[in-house]
């Protein structure tokens, strides 16, 4: 228990909270099988043989270590603090998502299940697992809303391509908390040889914390490579927040480092204000009980959910990770909002600053270190997840930007 | 004794079975369903599930989804599923009614005030799918302090070793659900039910009410003999949404009744 005081990192208790956050709300019928779950996780995270096979498949399969970045000329460009980029993108399937992926995988195969189910939002969560399930002949399900299926087209063809059933979810109003509802509906019908692989640090206990472990391989491997490059630890982390997984695996490793600034980023839509036409769940919501968790949520005065709005589909979630929850209680992290413009500002700016096409979700990150380097003294290490690359993106932004892609002589941004 | 104890001492004593029915508050709008919801002791229900519109009904199938929607689109809260149960009493004093919902509307108006509320309203029980027994402290143990019944779901998962458990904090009954999956999923056998109903009758005095999956009156009739009763909500849910009649709606309600008594 003492320890407990002195660790920002002994969460969740064996409850599942941090703090009031998390725990297992869930019905009767999933109850084993997320008790199930956890005691198999807690016998694979201490057994060698787990982490051997997932080191090899990060090694051999994903492509890590990814590189950790001094991005010489967004530095430059905006006068202030030495900006690292983490170079998650480079990941084969384009993001951080199959980190965790794996991870649920190989536990999955342990377990004997055969089918796996996932909900997916931008499509990278689904493309992982995926991508994953072919590796290992495994039957993939994955729900997506309607809409998402919609705007994210080329991503529902790679799932197809690599063997998967992408359902496309109409219940509610189609999006992706919709598709994670389908996903516990189809789990509760198929309770036997079904696994769940949930895209991020939500869900009922174990998976918040189960995802953070698997994603933490991003923070370990940043502190590694700073003190490689710099010699020491960096001062400021910062990550975009969907539900929350790059995030809670780049500052994992950092808690107790009280010297690092955590800086979670949220997607701020059209704005945080009274519309909620933005998806800023700490900034602009309240505590509430989603998909198995207690955490901050987008709702009105009747508790009923809303949807969010961001131009980022893997944003475009109206709760957020039960750990976050607690961090930015407790005040060991900060949480801010980053508009769609904005976003896609930082989008072009890394394009044509270091060459780097980055994803929409880490583009919100990105703006948010564009407001604050040009403040920090030159000697103030700063650390930003790039966790996607923007490949999936670039009809979206080509939309944003007015530029017409349907023909052979297009246009130039502005 | 609250007036689901008193319901099935009566119906002990008739040699009968519990014929539950569900429908949705606000479903296709406020004045339908405090109509269809007075109508249904004398079409012979014994028990009234009242559901609470939610966004996010991860327990059910498409059914009762459309009826949460259709009833938060006509603006049913769960302020307002409190005052049609209200108005319901101002008639019927015997007939118990259990709120069927989720977690975050209660949470949201705090555990408190709607304890508070929901017994000045006349509720008798609540049925909140997403709270298990390992989250007893958030609702369950307060409302029975309230003098609520919180009655709770057993489900074919729930095995020997899982179910004390389930059937600690229990009250009122034990809803047992016939399937692994949704409301409103495909039919379930007598035959099959009955051994895993018998399991559960070995470990508790509670009656034990089966449902999901019971849509008609000859599977209503089978399903109550080899139970304490049994629960129909989509099939009646389905008659509400397609637009029948409330007194269509309620001589349906009738059948089933009839047929789970007989
Ligand atoms: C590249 C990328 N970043 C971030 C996210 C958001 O998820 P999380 O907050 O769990 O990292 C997604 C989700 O699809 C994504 O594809």
């Amino acid at each position: 228990m003492t320890e407990l005081f002195n660790s920002f990192m002994n969460g969740p208790d064996e409850n599942g909270r941090f703090g009031d956050f998390g725990g297992r709300f869930v019905s009767e019928t999933l109850m084993p099988l997320i008790l199930e779950l956890e005691a198999q996780y807690e016998n694979a995270k201490t057994d060698d043989s787990f982490w051997a096979e997932m080191h090899d498949l990060w090694t051999h399969y994903v492509g890590r270590p990814s590189p950790l970045y001094f991005a010489e000329r967004m530095t430059e460009a905006l006068g202030g603090a030495k900006i690292y980029l983490k170079r998650d993108e480079l990941n084969h399937t384009g993001a951080h998502k199959i980190n965790n992926v794996l991870g649920q995988i190989i536990l999955a195969r342990r377990m004997g299940k055969t089918r796996i189910i996932a909900e997916t939002g931008a499509g990278q969560h689904g493309v992982a697992t995926a991508t994953v399930c072919a590796k290992f002949g495994l039957k993939c399900v994955v729900y997506m809303g309607a809409h998402d299926v919609e705007r994210q087209a080329p991503n529902v063809f790679r799932m197809r391509l690599l063997g998967a059933e992408v359902v496309p979810v109409t219940s509610g109003r189609g999006t992706l908390k919709d598709a994670m509802n389908d996903a516990l509906r189809d789990w509760v019908t198929n309770v036997r040889d079904t696994f769940y692989c949930i895209g991020t640090v939500a869900g009922p206990h174990p998976y918040p914390a189960m995802v953070r472990d698997f994603q933490s391989i991003i923070g370990k491997e940043t502190r590694e490579q700073m003190d490689a490059a710099e010699g020491r630890l960096p001062d400021t982390v910062i990550a975009s927040i969907g539900g929350g997984s790059n995030a809670m695996g780049l500052f994992y490793p950092f808690l107790d480092d009280e010297s690092v600034n955590i800086i979670g980023v949220e997607a701020g839509g059209k704005g945080v204000n009274a519309k909620m036409e933005h998806c800023a769940s700490l900034t602009g919501g309240r505590p509430g009980v989603l998909h198995g968790n207690r955490t901050y949520l987008l709702q009105d005065d009747d508790g009923q959910i809303l949807e969010g709005f961001s131009i980022s589909a893997g944003l475009d979630y109206p709760g957020i990770g039960p750990e976050h929850a607690w961090l930015h209680d407790i005040g060991r992290a900060q949480y801010v909002s980053i508009t769609d413009k904005e976003a896609l500002e930082a989008f072009k700016f890394s394009c044509e600053r270091e060459g780097i096409i980055p994803a929409l979700e880490p583009s919100h990150a990105l703006a948010h270190v564009m407001k604050i380097a040009p403040e920090l003294p030159k000697d103030h290490l700063l650390v930003m997840n790039m966790c996607g690359r923007g490949d999936k993106d670039i009809f979206t932004v080509a939309r944003a930007f007015g530029f017409d892609m349907s023909g052979p002589e297009g246009r130039t941004f502005e | 004794m609250t007036r689901i104890d008193d319901t099935f001492a009566r119906l002990k004593t008739q040699n009968q079975k519990a014929f539950v029915a569900y429908i949705m508050a606000g479903d296709t709008d406020y004045d339908t369903s405090l109509e269809v919801l007075q109508g249904l002791p004398d079409a012979g229900v014994d028990i009234i599930e009242l559901g609470v519109p939610f966004t996010d009904p991860m327990a059910d199938g498409s059914t009762i989804q459309l009826a949460g929607q259709r009833a938060l689109a006509g603006g049913q809260t769960l302020t307002k599923t409190l005052q049609i149960a209200t108005k319901f009493r101002e008639t019927n004093q015997t007939t118990p009614i259990v709120l069927m919902g989720y977690y975050n509307p209660i949470y949201s108006m705090g555990v408190d005030t709607f304890l508070t509320a929901a017994s000045e309203a006349g509720i008798d029980g609540l049925i909140i799918v997403d709270l298990p027994p390992e989250e007893d402290v958030e609702l369950c143990l307060p409302a029975q302090e309230a003098g609520l019944n919180f009655i709770r779901l057993a489900t074919p998962t729930s095995d020997a070793a899982r179910l004390p458990k389930v059937l600690q904090n229990t009250s009122g009954f034990v809803y047992y659900v016939s399937m692994t999956g949704v409301t409103g999923s495909a039919a379930v056998q007598a035959v099959d039910v009955k051994p895993e109903v018998d399991r559960i009758k070995a470990s508790t005095d509670l009656p034990v009410i089966v449902g999901f999956g019971v849509k008609t009156p000859e599977a209503a009739r089978d399903i109550a003999a080899i139970a304490d009763g049994t629960v129909v909500g989509s099939a009646i849910v389905e008659r509400i949404g397609r637009g029948d009649a409330p007194a269509d709606v309620l001589s349906f309600v009738k059948t089933l009744a009839d047929a789970a008594h007989s």
